[in-house]
């Protein structure tokens, strides 16, 4: 299904030479097709796959909503106040989203109107940081669904290293980010290393590590090096200011330097799967390990090394999120940065540049949803329905071509799916 | 018949490679319990368990036990089991699965008895909230084994528990009856299996990216519905009436066994009944024959005529369905009124215990047993102020699974094509 794709900036010199049709049946390759199969696609299949979510998501509020109901009791006398009442509902809703999210328009001063758009930048950090290690797993052939540990690791290390150590400025900030770094590292190396070992499947173990790792912290809260002195609230002290990722645009906002941190990252992975030696081999064993294996490739000691870096930046995404934005240690610190950051991974075609783009549009849906429910009661859950859809969608492009009836674009294309 | 059983036991023996892994794993755990809970513990004190409810038909008095040296005698037993596994090792010979199981339970008794250490608590009634909690665990596994053995991986227990919890509290609420709210459970999981069904079997999406993001879906749809109507209307919407206990005439006098197994609601003779229905199903009919070759090789399913997806369709949907009767527990079966997120990861827990169950339904049910014990044994303790921190106990069933599929209690193999979407050419 990569043939269908425009080329891509980053897909020169890569193994993954689309091929006309699939072979019957390619081993433990199929899933690495699968793969890629989800993480390309053509943009249009992107936009009205979002569009058909956003359709969705407004029945939804349109059918829960009371004056729409009580307008749908004498739909046959007046239809026109059934319509009026739906329409203004959802354009309600989703305006309400907009000003929440990117510029609010009902806002008195200047500062106040720009402060959505901040807002989304801030919530979008970690999410791109977290997805894009994500994402190298995925390209490397492997299920990191344990990113919510990993950030749930790397902030728990990183903020210890930031509240607990005495260190000069730049030094600090920089070792509490290594810290988050090597704690996630560690946390998906375990899953590396037992799937490289013993061949547990790393889906299962980097679930199970989720858990392990939400209650590890929860242990850590009620010791005294992590609590503040004098207090038994399972929140840790604040993190030091040398320690803190300084705020870009003063104080009114959040926005902090991790948004810069999470552009690096992004050029890093970028730099990493296209350009450097281990990205090629990530790729290679991605694609098709046998042939990985047959080229000389170490394949077993290449899971552990995907596991890591994918969970170093899983990590990062955790130490920037506690020195940047919440700068203290509680049980929720990773809210559910993990879980959505799959989301990400998948929304973004686990390209640097997409998940960039769409860690911005999960932010902003998750931002945006809040002001919608201040503004008009709809509840901010249909925001998580609105974002699994889009990613459903996406991964089916034969039902979104079915849908709005669309030309298939290659038959060969058809070949694999429908069959 | 004979022969070709001998040859079936000799040939591991001169081929197979020893494996130590068992007999060290059990000699460091025999060990730790004899140091830790033995050698260690004070003496003098006495552990109580109560072993009968105050409405049985014969009652006993709590028994009393010596805590250290029943601790100490406890640990003996299980480094002689061990001891037993290296002999058989060593002499190249099969460890049958029930050393492990029962150095398991001994284990499990040994750390009772110290841990309850100079207070006292009910077998029975620790028995009984392992059934219940366990209840879940063992819908969503069989509901899993369903989906897996046709060669589907589903990760969306979670959300199927989840939408089945809804749809019972609901159903059940507004037509004032728990058992039609019983049956509305299977219904609403359905949703659920038909869209994993549709992405992974007609649009042959990655499984496991399916099965994630078919839990967010859940959670968003069943919290959105949640805050915009139950909440408003808690009184005809959410306050269901729940599942009665019906004990079952003079089984459920049995001391001890009784209470447990026969004095429970309708939810758990269901589930005795799914455990028997789909092992006969899947194993001992043409169907489940049918089913286990789509999962393990659909090419040679399709060669001999076997529709594999349609297969697949069938086993994705019963499979939703049972995970969904499970669902009920949640609100009907349990605490009544739906809330959010109400499953907690117990849909996670569910898979494991398929994993650590070998893919088979007596096998889910016991692990979900296991986790179900392990789950009530932290409520247990965590009133009991026991010297455990509550957070280790609650790490448990994910480590155990982890210990499991790392291979460290014996190899864990899944139906091959588990993951893999067939496409016909």
């Amino acid at each position: 299904m990569s043939d269908q794709q425009p080329v891509p900036v980053d897909e020169a010199p890569t193994p993954r030479t689309p091929h006309k049709g699939h072979e019957p049946d390619a081993g433990g390759s199929r899933t690495a097709q699968m793969l890629r199969d989800v993480t390309t696609g053509n943009f249009g299949v992107t936009v009205l796959a979002f569009v058909l979510a956003l359709v969705i998501g407004g029945l939804l509020i349109i059918a829960v909503n009371k004056d729409v109901i009580t307008a749908a009791g004498y739909i046959f006398a007046k239809p026109g106040d059934f319509f009026a009442a739906a329409w203004s509902t959802v354009s309600d809703a989703y305006a309400a989203m907009f000003r929440g999210a990117v510029f609010n328009y009902e806002a008195t001063t200047a500062a106040k109107a720009l402060k959505p758009i901040t807002e989304t930048m801030t919530v979008a950090t970690p999410l791109i940081i977290a997805a894009l290690g994500v994402a190298v797993g995925f390209r490397a052939g492997m299920f990191n669904i344990g990113a919510q540990g990993q950030v749930i690791m790397g902030a728990a290390i990183g903020g210890y290293v930031g509240f607990a150590w005495q260190l000069p400025p730049v030094l600090h900030l920089l070792l509490a980010l290594l810290g988050g770094v090597l704690a996630g590292g560690v946390w998906a190396g375990i899953a590396g290393f037992l799937r490289a070992r013993t061949g547990a499947h790393e889906v299962i173990v980097t679930i199970m590590l989720n858990y392990v790792a939400l209650y590890l912290v929860a242990f850590l809260l009620t010791t005294s090096a992590f609590t503040r002195a004098g207090s038994n609230q399972p929140k840790s002290p604040g993190v030091k200011a040398t320690a803190q990722l300084p705020l870009l645009l003063g104080d009114q906002f959040r926005l902090n330097a991790g948004f810069l941190v999470a552009i690096l990252a992004a050029v890093f992975v970028w730099w990493l799967m296209t350009r450097s030696t281990w990205g090629f081999r990530f790729r290679a064993v991605g694609s098709n390990p046998h042939a990985a294996r047959t080229a000389g490739m170490a394949v077993s000691s290449s899971f552990v090394l995907v596991m890591v870096v994918s969970g170093a930046l899983t990590g990062l995404a955790g130490a920037v999120q506690i020195l940047g934005t919440e700068r203290a240690l509680t049980g929720g610190i990773a809210g559910s940065i993990g879980f959505d950051a799959i989301t990400v991974a998948l929304l973004g075609r686990s390209k640097p540049l997409g998940i960039f783009l769409a860690g911005l549009l999960y932010a902003g849906l998750n931002v945006g949803g809040r002001t919608m429910e201040g503004a008009t009661g709809t509840p901010i859950n249909i925001v998580l329905v609105i974002q699994s859809l889009v990613v459903l969608f996406i991964a089916a492009p034969p039902l979104i071509r079915a849908i709005f009836r669309l030309p298939v674009p290659n038959p060969a294309l058809v070949k694999g799916v429908s069959a | 018949m004979t022969a070709s059983t001998e040859l079936v036991t000799k040939a591991p023996a001169v081929t197979a490679k020893r494996s130590w892994k068992l007999p060290i794993t059990l000699a460091i755990f025999g060990v730790l319990s004899l140091i830790l809970f033995g050698l260690l513990a004070p003496s003098g004190q006495t552990t109580r368990f109560g072993l009968s409810t105050s409405t049985d038909f014969v009652t006993f008095d709590p028994v009393a036990l010596p805590s250290r040296a029943t601790a100490i005698i406890l640990s003996l037993a299980s480094l002689l089991l061990a001891a037993y596994s290296f002999v058989r090792v060593r002499a190249s010979q099969r460890v049958g699965r029930w050393v492990p199981a029962l150095f398991g339970v001994i284990w499990v008794l040994t750390f009772l008895v110290w841990a309850v250490a100079d207070k006292s608590t009910s077998l029975v009634s620790l028995l009984q909230g392992s059934l219940l909690l366990a209840v879940p665990l063992a819908f969503g596994a069989l509901g899993g084994v369903l989906n897996e053995r046709a060669g589907v991986v589903n990760i969306a227990i979670e959300g199927q528990l989840l939408t089945g919890a809804f749809g019972a509290a609901v159903v059940a609420s507004m037509v004032g009856n728990a058992y039609v709210g019983l049956l509305a459970a299977p219904i609403a999981g359905l949703l659920i299996g038909v869209m994993l069904a549709l992405f992974t079997v007609k649009y042959a999406v990655n499984q496991i990216i399916v099965g994630v993001v078919l839990n967010v879906f859940a959670v968003g749809l069943t919290s959105f519905l949640f805050s915009s109507v139950l909440k408003e209307n808690a009184g005809t919407l959410n306050s269901p009436p729940r599942l009665a206990a019906l004990p079952i005439p003079v089984l459920s006098e049995i001391p001890v066994i009784g209470p447990v197994l026969f004095r429970q609601s309708i939810i758990v003779y269901l589930l005795y009944v799914a455990v028997a229905v789909i092992t006969v199903a899947l194993f001992r009919t043409r169907w489940g024959l049918r089913v286990r070759a789509v999962g393990e090789y659909p090419q040679g399913a399709d060669t001999v005529g076997i529709n594999v997806n349609r297969t697949r369709w069938g086993n994705v949907l019963l499979g939703s369905m049972v995970a969904g009767l499970g669902g009920a527990f949640f609100t009907i079966g349990s605490v009544g009124a739906f809330g959010q997120e109400m499953t907690a990861g117990k849909g996670y827990i569910a898979l494991a215990a398929m994993i650590l169950g070998r893919w088979t339904p007596i096998g889910s049910l016991g692990a979900a047993l296991l986790f179900g014990f392990a789950d009530k044994l932290q409520q247990v303790l965590g009133v009991l102020e026991t010297p455990i921190p509550n957070q280790f106990m609650l790490m448990l069933p994910y480590v155990v699974t982890i210990i499991a599929v790392a291979g460290l209690v014996g190899r864990v193999r899944g139906p091959a094509a588990a993951g893999e979407p067939y496409l016909k050419e």
